[in-house]
């Protein structure tokens, strides 16, 4: 357990850049996720935390300590693929038992820390079985047990529940998300998955290109997105591309105005949560208020989503929540939608 | 109907070509280990009584017993060197893109088309040329002879090693440095438990046919040193006895004991 430390690291694959100039302070006990596309560079990153790249520019510190040039097997960080990598030769207790011969543990020690690591992930019973024997959830445990069994400094997880089917990875996140708390380990996790990286993230870290494009904690991401891809990538959100004409003052490229509470002027993009727009007589009371007509009425159970065009540029979506009471727009009504001002964030390029 | 019974036509021929093929395969077989228990020295149909003799005598004749010996030590150390050769090249074709790797990769299975005669011959002039310009003893030794045979083995090693490596995982050797494993140490305990089982298919197959090589040992053995094929080859240019038949079946013992041996390490239909 300790703090981790990314200082401007980068790294260039001949002409390509796959990070640019990433920094990032974890504290101790934290759990960080990296979000974003394929290609954006996480895993990338991960990989020069755990020691199997070499950046070709910046620093890793573990626990203060520069590592950037010690090879993986003299950092002291304990990973969990995306394949699990379990040895496949190897029964369960040899699997979990690997990283505490290589430590040179004395040999009487091993088999209780074993028990320990494998009750840790309730998989005690399998001691014995080889990784082929196991399903992929029991698969998954043994690769987590293994990583952790070694007391790491720092916990990594490449995309650890991508190969598990649906109703396993809701269980399992949440699992992982109560042991790294129970353990206090400082963990940095990669994913795509933007719902898997918002149940279980102290932080998040989004990534597009190579490059950072926020850091905050889930609401700050959410509520104040630092740019379009942030405002598009985490959660939804009705982007109307335009510029701020005035004070408080967004026009869209559909000549729409919009009053609004922060942004400079100059051209930007206005977002709009799906969930904040209010549509009908509800929306009279509201300081921001267009008309339009419904476009497409689309039926999600929970809630329903509604597409309003207000100008022949700009459409937008509304979530409404499914009430049994309640009638539900049509398409081809005519019909107001009106949000608080504060609800709409402007984005400049 | 017309559907249900086409499928059993077609599982009936496919039972017949299967069982025509086996036969092929197996009726040599069935009538050199037939023929070796005769009484009679020149084989002849119907056997007149049956005897194990031939078998003794093979025990009572010098030259077979040191052919045997000669390419069991051949065969085993031909064996050993093919396989420290071939398995890092089959690593290395597996893991690394470098320059040259298609030419060095088909150079490596190159012995396996080049006719056994072909190579021979080569290998011979090769020999008589280097020993002209060294002065080494090199020509009918039998390091020459186990150099010819590493030839033989190299091709299967890289074949059935780069099988084995094809669906080989690599992160678990990232997982290994990770949980701290130096690369030997990694290499020892995890990468080559892992493709043991092309190893051992490997080494089996390399024996095999370095204990059963004639064409291209003929050319490189020297005088009065023969390994087993050839001291068949010399007794049947004088003698047609059930002997011969006696060495075969013992040499099918040898190499079916093997298979069977190397079978309960690692299933043979899993690598082969």
């Amino acid at each position: 357990m300790a703090r981790l430390d990314l200082e401007h690291v980068s790294k260039h694959f001949g002409p390509t850049v796959a990070v640019r100039e990433v920094s990032l302070d974890v504290r101790d006990g934290e759990f960080v996720v990296l979000l974003g596309p394929s290609g954006c560079g996480k895993t990338t990153t991960l990989r020069i935390i755990a020691g199997f790249l070499a950046p070709t520019g910046g620093k890793v510190r573990v626990g203060g300590k520069d590592v950037t040039t010690l090879p993986p097997w003299k950092r002291n960080a304990g990973m969990v693929f995306q394949s699990y990598a379990l040895f496949p030769h190897l029964t369960v207790a040899e699997n979990v038992a690997f990283g505490l011969q290589m430590r040179k543990l004395p040999k009487p020690e091993i088999p209780g820390r074993v028990a320990e690591a494998l009750a840790l992930v309730r998989l005690g019973g399998l001691a014995d079985r080889l990784p082929r024997q196991l399903s992929g959830g029991q698969q998954q445990r043994v690769a987590l047990a293994r990583a952790l069994v070694i007391r790491p400094d720092v916990l990594l997880l490449d995309e650890p529940l991508s190969n598990l089917d649906a109703k396993l990875r809701e269980t399992v996140r949440v699992e992982i998300r109560e042991l790294q708390r129970q353990l206090g380990t400082t963990t940095v996790m990669v994913t795509h998955d933007q719902e898997e990286a918002l149940i279980m993230a102290d932080r998040l870290v989004v990534m597009s290109e190579g490059s950072v494009r926020q850091v905050g904690t889930q609401r700050d991401l959410y509520e104040r997105p630092a740019d379009r891809f942030v405002a598009g990538f985490v959660g939804r959100s009705n982007l109307l591309p335009g510029r701020m004409v005035g004070p408080g003052q967004f026009q869209t490229e559909g000549g729409v105005a919009i009053a609004c509470t922060d942004g400079v002027l100059g051209p930007g993009v206005i977002a709009l949560r799906p969930e904040r727009l209010v549509l009908g007589s509800a929306a009279a009371a509201l300081d921001n208020r267009l008309t339009g007509t419904v476009e497409l009425v689309s039926y999600l159970g929970a809630s329903i989503d509604v597409h309003v065009r207000v100008s022949a540029a700009d459409r937008v979506v509304v979530s409404q929540p499914n009430r049994a009471d309640g009638a539900q727009p049509k398409e081809g009504d005519t019909i107001d939608v009106g949000w608080m001002s504060g609800a709409a964030v402007v984005l400049c390029d | 109907m017309i559907a249900v019974e086409n499928r059993t036509l077609g599982r009936w021929a496919l039972n017949a070509a299967a069982g025509v093929a086996f036969a092929f395969i197996l009726l040599p077989l069935v009538f050199v280990t037939w023929l070796a228990f005769f009484l009679q020295a020149i084989p002849s149909f119907p056997p007149q009584g049956y005897s194990i003799k031939w078998f003794l005598a093979i025990a009572d004749n010098p030259k077979f017993v040191d052919g045997f010996w000669l390419s069991l030590q051949v065969a085993v150390v031909a064996m050993l060197i093919g396989l420290a050769i071939g398995v890092p090249a089959a690593l290395c074709l597996a893991r690394y893109r470098f320059r040259g790797r298609e030419p060095i990769g088909n150079l490596l299975l190159l012995p396996l088309v080049v006719p056994g005669i072909v190579l021979g011959t080569a290998l011979y002039v090769f020999h008589v040329e280097i020993t002209l310009l060294t002065d080494l003893p090199i020509l009918g030794s039998i390091a020459g002879l186990i150099a010819g045979h590493i030839l033989l083995v190299i091709p299967w090693s890289v074949r059935l090693v780069s099988a084995s490596l094809a669906g080989f995982d690599r992160s678990i050797e990232e997982a290994a440095q990770s949980l701290g494993a130096t690369p030997l140490t990694t290499f020892f305990r995890i990468t080559l438990p892992t493709i043991r089982p092309g190893i051992v298919a490997a080494a089996l197959f390399g024996f095999v046919v370095s204990f059963g090589n004639l064409e291209m040992s003929m050319f490189l053995v020297g005088a009065g040193r023969t390994t087993l094929p050839i001291t068949i080859l010399q007794y049947l240019e004088y003698r047609i006895d059930p002997t011969i038949a006696a060495v075969s079946v013992l040499q099918i013992l040898l190499i079916g004991t093997a298979m069977v041996i190397t079978d309960r390490f690692v299933s043979l239909a899993r690598v082969v």
